[in-house]
């Protein structure tokens, strides 16, 4: 007979192998990935790659250089538009709303827009931006579709970085004399910064992955050149690889693996430095 | 080995046009075969290029192209298919449509609507072999219902020898080869032979390389398979054509479409508004010019000299008439 005590025991193991099972099945996927891209793309990575342009016609010479441009706009782009208000409302729904069924409604919009399908955004930004606004298939419309995807994830986690700062340092600001606004300036975001930024740039990683809503609002499939301003045609990234994938050609499968490579740097780059701001602030923020 | 073999291909395709046109060339970019585009002064602006994914090779192929000639024109091309580009055409978002068919009544009502004044300009053809191997005694002519029964989805476990095709036929394995899944070959032959796009049976062998469906078909008595009609033309000695529907592919039955239904016309359409600009006309007469190597070096079937000639003479009193 098995006793409770070893019965227990062994339900204990079960379920750390079960954790760790799950654990191995993610990590073992992604290395496979990893290798598969890494074997193929790599010997295409050199300088070349990132100073030339796509070439349909000599594949072996073709580069990134429009679309990684192209993403660095987005990029600054989307940041510049979607930090502000992202914020901005962030801050507002926190601290100054009143807690009555219109900020009710309007909370479970925000999460409800934070899972809405970005395919969405693409056909929300053609409308508005490409064409009611008449912004055209314009690096600034793509940025503008994307700010509209990542704001749900920005307000969300500016709300849960104010969140964490203590009711106590507030009310010692307030009982200093200090405004809401100088409360909220001077101690309410210096201590969320390092969340709130870390949120910023998750977001943002996410939205330079992008591909389905910049191909409704018109990256291009082809262009020579970097973006030049606001209302110049661009491409991604993404959208680079989107359109060499389904060349038959060798070479072809050789330059999306590479840009693939180049994705995924970046987006790695950016995680780690949200990782370093958490750590930062961490550290910094005593209460 | 593949790639210079391509090279030469334009070199030779942009050869054989110069010599019957183009007397003011610019000498220095006769190097890589490409012709030279017509105007002496340097020209500026934006070409917008959307359709037909199946003619964006070609179209990117001249956009490079005529970067080296032109290089402050910005040519944009994307593929959102013919339909959104048709769509695009009479609403003046873009300047030139690629298109795999050409333009439905529908298309011709808005484009009028909308004050759009077009011409239809062939630019190469997509024709797809139906190929078996050189031992092969009693394929000669297969029609699409025989090419159906033995691709379409409902095939797979079924049909599995030649027996199963026709009476009196090998009752030997038969061993499928064609494109893969990503290709535009692919999508074309499954909905010109099973009539929907992509479907297809599962137990074929697929491949994305020529090569490997050439030396399949070329080992195995039994094989069957399709690919680019270009691509044959290389291929010619180590397989054996199959007519489709009692007619083989070559330049003339694929010109006047008999052979059907796996060859079709790839098209641009350009518009009177948009050709007044000097950048948009000097594009479109350099893409006529240079069709016919790029549509090689990306896997079509080039239109005869010929052709290019009179749709450029076609094109000129398109810009010229009121």
């Amino acid at each position: 007979m098995i006793n409770v005590a070893t019965k227990n025991r062994i339900k204990d193991k079960l379920f750390e192998y079960w954790g760790v099972i799950s654990t191995l099945i993610g990590v073992v996927l992604l290395v496979v990935f990893m290798t598969d891209i890494f074997m193929e793309g790599i010997s295409r990575i050199d300088a070349t790659f990132f100073t030339n342009s796509p070439s349909g016609l000599k594949p072996e010479t073709s580069g990134i250089f429009p679309a990684l441009l192209g993403t660095l706009w987005i990029l600054i782009l989307t940041a510049s538009i979607s930090i502000p208000l992202g914020v901005g409302a962030g801050i507002y729904l926190e601290e100054y709303s009143k807690k009555n069924w219109v900020s009710s409604l309007l909370e479970i919009n925000i999460s409800n827009l934070a899972g809405v399908p970005s395919i969405i955004y693409g056909l929300l930004g053609l409308e508005v931006f490409v064409r009611i606004m008449g912004l055209g298939k314009s690096v600034v419309a793509g940025a503008l579709t994307l700010s509209l995807l990542v704001l749900p994830i920005v307000i969300v986690a500016t709300r849960e970085a104010i969140k964490s700062v203590p009711n106590s340092i507030k009310q010692a600001a307030y009982g200093l004399g200090a405004t809401k606004w100088q409360t909220i300036w001077t101690q309410v975001l210096p201590s969320s910064i390092g969340g709130i930024l870390t949120g910023v740039i998750l977001a943002l990683s996410r939205a330079i992955g992008e591909t389905a809503p910049l191909i409704v609002v018109g990256a291009a499939a082809y262009i020579y050149d970097a973006p030049d301003g606001l209302l110049s045609e661009y491409t991604v990234i993404p959208m680079q690889i989107y359109t060499w994938m389904p060349d038959a050609r060798e070479a072809m499968k050789v330059n999306a693996a590479a840009g693939i490579i180049v994705l995924l740097m970046i987006t790695l780059v950016m995680n780690g430095f949200a990782v370093y701001l958490r750590n930062r602030w961490q550290k910094k923020v005593k209460w | 080995m593949k790639i210079t073999k391509k090279l030469a291909s334009i070199v030779f395709a942009g050869f054989l046009l110069s010599s019957c046109g183009g007397g003011n060339a610019k000498l220095d970019a006769q190097e890589d075969g490409t012709q030279p585009a017509d105007s002496a002064k340097e020209l500026t602006g934006k070409i917008r290029i959307d359709g037909s994914s199946t003619v964006f090779p070609i179209s990117g192929g001249i956009a490079e192209l005529f970067r080296g000639e032109e290089p402050k024109v910005k040519v944009i091309v994307n593929k959102s298919g013919s339909g959104s580009g048709f769509k695009m055409f009479s609403s003046r978002e873009i300047e030139v449509s690629d298109a795999s068919r050409p333009i439905k009544a529908k298309e011709v009502k808005k484009c009028k609507e909308a004050g759009v004044e077009y011409l239809q300009l062939e630019v190469a053809y997509d024709g797809l072999a139906v190929l078996v191997n050189k031992e092969n005694t009693w394929a000669d002519s297969l029609s699409s219902a025989d090419l159906k029964k033995l691709w379409e989805p409902a095939a797979e476990g079924v049909v599995k020898t030649w027996a199963d095709i026709r009476e009196g036929w090998p009752t030997e394995e038969i061993a499928l080869f064609g494109p893969g899944t990503a290709s535009g070959t692919f999508d074309y032959f499954t909905e010109a032979i099973v009539g929907e796009s992509g479907a297809i049976r599962s137990d074929y062998s697929p491949s994305e390389d020529d090569d490997v469906l050439v030396q399949g078909i070329a080992g195995d008595e039994n094989a069957i398979g399709f690919f680019g009609l270009a691509y044959y033309e290389a291929n010619k000695d180590k397989l054996k054509l199959v007519a489709v529907n009692g007619v083989k592919p070559n330049m003339e039955t694929v010109k006047t479409g008999t052979y059907a239904p796996l060859s079709r016309p790839l098209f641009i359409y350009v518009s009177k508004q948009s050709t007044v600009k000097p950048e948009v006309a000097s594009f479109v007469r350099f893409y006529l010019k240079n069709a016919g190597g790029v549509a090689k070096t990306v896997g079509y079937v080039p239109l005869p000299a010929s052709d290019y000639e009179e749709s450029l003479k076609k094109f000129e009193d398109f810009t010229t008439s009121k």
